[in-house]
């Protein structure tokens, strides 16, 4: 059945590559059923102007279908209500639109800290007034305390509010505030030129600059009609598999350092320093920004570029096996990431939770293989999926997917097609939508967006794959120790940046 | 793990010469480094850093100091995990509005005397960030800052030629 099968909807034109079907309450509300009845995954969920739009993945069929509802007396009705991953999406769309989801749950703020001049600031603006306190929800029982922590953390990390309340040594509730990073991206991407939006949605989230730039160069060549050469297309994926190498590296070995295991730590940061100069020696850049543009990509690679990459498979082939055996075989290692922090297998489908926090917790999806974007429809891979959901399990998928990033990478350098890199576009002269996805290390990435007649961008929506599992860690760690949340954490690794935009 | 560790001993470290201090660098910091400070301190200098707004771009590269490629420590540079322990507050991202306060009161906690290296494009002005209802601007529009390292990110090596500026501006004083 396909995913606009039953609701009553007008389909939008010059909309790509999915439709985008305008509905009325009834047709709204169809979909939110579909949503609650676990048929469907939300996929996004974002205002624009006085109209809310919400994107839906049929995972097992790849397909994925936009609907949009124009609020009436600037009110929607709530998603959240009755599928709870919507909530704070619901209450982003709240403070930036100051439309209303009605009959939510929870109504707060969400991004905007009360620090701003102004109040909905990509809808109709007004003066801010004073500040409200931010309202924790209610905890209550003998014997508990709270841990109020950060948004500035002790270590070299992003910054974040989490309110833990423990009873004892163990965390009862764990309730996140976040936004401290909010550099309203989105304000800044409408009337940008393809160019600066490029450059921005590149800086949405440093460690993931080359899956956003590769989700929006292919939301603008969907709504421009534009082809990149297939040279691109395998140097776009080069780059996005040496950024996968290089944060899973990192996060195993962070991922051990929380447990105070410090040589796994200082073997995979070497991993992860040799893939950094690898890309540097193959585009020039060691977090590849910029290299991925829309219509292709911006830089050839370098002539000794396919040289380092090799060089750099070979070294780990040879020194990440062992890595491997030192994790498995390490007593006091295991006793820490084992059972610990477990996500359960119907949270991470109900929310669509993205990379190794799903796919550890059951979920089998990646935006490579369900929805075969160039040119991952002609490489080989796995998807790797277990079912514990614990942060062992969020080790283990990482450990497979650098194997499986290895191999493209090799597939990649062996099967890269000559030719030109970049198809020339001219702009559309009329007003035309796009949506693309992309897979970033920690899940898929997607961005919609809208150009206007110049050649400019109207709207563009950027959501990070941390929305969906941000909220899981706050279920993931209730019952285990506090002592336990830096691993739990660590092992999700959500970005502050992609999600607070 | 013991093979592991025998051949760590076997190939000989990976960690890399020092790059020379940064000129600019240097040129920067004539101003602010002053002989008491350096005299109290001696040869190390604690660091604590405060995400006020990057991309997390920056702290990746930051990061990467540790590695055993550019292993900062052997310089007397340490990362800790409380502004009340840090000589240096090292800032990145273009300031937000959200995280004003928050870089202020790190500031107010950091005891005298102290240094503020500013690390990336956009905590120079804001960089692309610049302009924004939720951006306050540059880190030196919140706080006094007496090193810029440039770069979207800069790489550890500029982030180290810029540190070692730091540490010899201040050792060149000391000895006046």
């Amino acid at each position: 059945m396909a995913l606009l099968d039953n609701i009553p909807h007008e389909t939008v034109g010059s909309h790509r590559p999915w439709p985008r079907a305008a509905v009325a309450e009834a047709g709204w509300k169809k979909a939110i059923d579909r949503l609650a009845q676990g048929k469907c995954t939300l996929l996004g969920l974002w205002g624009d102007g006085s109209e809310v739009h919400m994107a839906l993945l049929d995972g097992k069929a790849g397909d994925i279908a936009v609907v949009s509802y124009a609020c009436k007396d600037g009110k929607f009705p709530s998603v959240a209500a009755r599928h709870p991953p919507a909530l704070r999406l619901e209450r982003a769309i709240s403070s930036l639109f100051g439309l209303e989801a009605a009959g939510s749950p929870d109504p707060r703020s969400w991004l905007d800290l009360g620090f701003w001049d102004l109040r909905h600031p990509l809808g109709k603006r007004k003066p801010a007034g004073k500040r409200e306190p931010y309202v924790f929800l209610p905890v209550e029982g003998e014997a508990l305390h709270q841990i109020p922590v950060g948004p500035v953390h002790a270590g070299i990390i992003e910054p974040g509010h989490f309110r833990f309340t423990a009873n004892g040594e163990r965390v009862v509730r764990l309730e996140q505030r976040l936004g401290y990073v909010h550099k309203g991206i989105e304000s800044l991407m409408a009337g940008a030129s393809l160019k600066d939006a490029a450059a921005l949605a590149g800086r949405t989230s440093g460690d993931s600059t080359v899956a956003y730039a590769f989700a929006f160069a292919r939301a603008a060549e969907a709504a421009l009609q534009v082809e990149p050469p297939r040279r691109a297309a395998y140097l776009r994926a080069l780059a996005a598999e040496l950024e996968r190498l290089a944060n899973h590296f990192g996060d195993i070995g962070a991922i051990c350092n929380d447990a105070s295991f410090a040589l796994m730590h200082a073997q995979c940061g070497i991993l992860r320093e040799r893939t950094l100069r690898a890309a540097e020696a193959c585009f020039g850049h060691r977090l590849m920004m910029d290299v991925i543009a829309p219509g292709g990509v911006a830089c050839d690679l370098a002539p000794k570029g396919a040289a380092a990459a090799r060089a750099l498979v070979a070294e780990v082939r040879k020194v990440f096996p062992r890595l491997i055996e030192l994790y498995d075989n390490t007593a006091s290692l295991q006793d820490r990431t084992v059972t610990t922090g477990i996500v359960r297998a119907d949270y991470a489908r109900q929310f669509g939770a993205g990379g190794y926090v799903g796919r550890a917790a059951g979920r089998s999806f990646d935006t490579r293989r369900d929805l075969c974007y160039a040119p991952y429809d002609e490489l080989k891979f796995e998807v790797p999926v277990l079912e514990a959901g614990d942060v062992n399990a969020r080790v283990w998928i990482r450990i497979r997917e650098v194997e499986q990033s290895l191999s493209l990478v090799e597939q990649i350098l062996d099967a890269l097609p000559a030719g030109k890199i970049k198809t020339a576009f001219k702009s559309s002269s009329r007003a035309c939508e796009g949506m693309g996805l992309a897979e970033a290390f920690r899940g898929d990435v997607m961005v919609w967006l809208r150009l206007d007649g110049k050649g400019r961008v109207a709207r563009c929506h950027l959501r990070d794959a941390s929305w969906f599992q941000w909220p899981l860690l706050e279920v993931a760690i209730e019952d285990n120790i506090v002592a336990d949340f830096p691993i739990c954490n660590k092992s999700f690794n959500c970005s502050y940046s992609g999600h607070d935009l | 793990m013991r093979r592991t560790l025998f051949e760590s001993l076997s190939h000989g470290p990976l960690t890399e010469a020092p790059p020379a201090p940064d000129k600019a660098a240097l040129a920067e910091l004539a101003k602010s480094v002053d002989r008491a400070a350096r005299a109290r301190l001696g040869r190390s200098l604690s660091i604590r850093e405060v995400d006020a707004g990057s991309c997390n771009g920056c702290e990746l590269e930051i990061h990467a100091l540790n590695n055993a490629f550019y292993d900062l420590e052997r310089f007397g540079f340490h990362f800790v995990a409380s502004p009340r322990h840090a000589d240096v507050l090292m800032v990145t991202g273009p300031v937000t509005k959200n995280m004003r306060e928050a870089l202020l009161r790190t500031y107010n906690a950091t005891p005298d005397p102290k240094w503020v290296v500013a690390v990336g494009a956009c905590a120079v002005d804001g960089g692309i960030f610049a302009g924004s209802y939720a951006v306050a601007g540059g880190v030196k529009d919140v706080v006094p800052v007496d090193l810029h390292i440039r770069g979207c990110p800069p790489s550890p090596t500029e982030l180290l030629k810029g540190l070692l500026a730091l540490l010899e501006s201040s050792n060149r004083k000391a000895r006046v």
